[in-house]
């Protein structure tokens, strides 16, 4: 199964226009998505505008795949479940979000090979072809790097060596 | 006596983080708490299940678009700060993370501003408005550190 994210705040049509087109195209019928406020309405995926926590979990734990916008929340759940993820940035100027910072995070995080991006939807249909050539980056810990959860401690617990 | 002593000292925790990725941060953060009590806020009240057997407060979402959600966000947050006491105050973001290191900072607690690993390029702008109230100001991104500016201890990754 694909899972499809642009999580819950705001819709972006975009993406989820491009990947029920390319279903559509590629004749894939187990693509699911969580569209949030969507406009566009997909027609060859099934798809839902919002989903609480567990049932995200689950939808997520269930795929081979992610596809989502450049969100930490979709993001940190695929590297935790050690699913491969393709993500596409949101656009400011195309209030998609209210500034373009998910470019630079897709960028950044892509070349820490964390995920694979696809900057606009002829990138993601073209990657989408070749869904096979993704791999897993591996798994990613529960908890945040031992220095700063050491620092963030530190000030918790102010009179405790650390 | 000495467990009344311990749990004196035991220090209360406000986590706090506004929705999706913000609050997925958040919860990467968990260890650093252990051994503290602490009380999560964040703005969806299905988050409850993330953190099973702690205590966790919704408020309401707003962001810096909607004054009359920021206010009443803040004034909900008033309340909880005096209920809870607060002796650290930390968020990962956004606009109830703002509020909450302001208001701790008020009441006498230490407080960390971890501004999100989405922020690549600058600090966010709530991050920026909370620098001088953070006992610790925190960026993800070494390149982003600076002497005078936030420091950098690592990431949620």
């Amino acid at each position: 199964m694909i899972f499809v994210t642009v999580g819950a705040q705001m819709a972006f049509d975009r993406l989820v226009r491009a990947v029920d087109q390319w279903a559509k195209d590629a004749g894939r019928s187990d693509v699911f998505a969580q569209i949030g406020p969507a406009e566009y309405t997909p027609e060859h995926i099934e798809h839902v505008g919002f989903l609480e926590p567990p049932e995200f979990t689950e939808r997520a734990r269930a795929a081979s795949v992610i596809v989502a916008h450049a969100g930490m929340g979709s993001i940190i759940t695929a590297l935790t479940m050690g699913k491969p993820i393709l993500v596409m940035p949101r656009r400011g100027d195309l209030r998609e979000t209210r500034n373009d910072h998910q470019i630079a995070t897709a960028q950044r995080l892509s070349e820490l090979g964390k995920v694979a991006v696809a900057m606009d939807e002829t990138e993601l249909v073209e990657r989408l072809g070749r869904l096979d050539d993704l791999a897993s980056t591996g798994t990613i810990g529960p908890y945040a790097q031992d220095s700063l959860i050491a620092a963030v401690r530190g000030v918790v617990f102010p009179s405790q060596d650390r | 006596m000495a467990d009344e002593k311990a749990s004196k000292q035991t220090p209360r925790v406000l986590a706090i983080a506004s929705g999706g990725g913000h609050w997925v941060q958040l919860l990467r953060l968990r260890p650093a708490f252990e051994g503290a009590r602490v009380t999560y806020v964040s703005v969806r009240p299905a988050y409850a299940s993330d953190v099973p057997g702690e205590r966790f407060i919704a408020i309401n979402d707003a962001t810096r678009w909607d004054k009359v959600g920021l206010l009443k966000m803040a004034l909900r947050l008033v309340f909880i700060m005096l209920r809870v006491r607060p002796n650290v105050v930390i968020s990962t973001g956004a606009a109830p993370g703002y509020f909450a290191i302001r208001l701790g900072k008020l009441l006498g607690a230490r407080t960390i501003w971890l501004d999100s690993i989405a922020n690549v390029e600058e600090m966010s702008m709530t991050g920026m408005l909370v620098k001088d109230k953070a006992s610790l100001w925190l960026t993800q991104w070494p390149h982003l550190a600076e002497d005078d500016g936030p420091t950098c201890h690592g990431s949620v990754l």
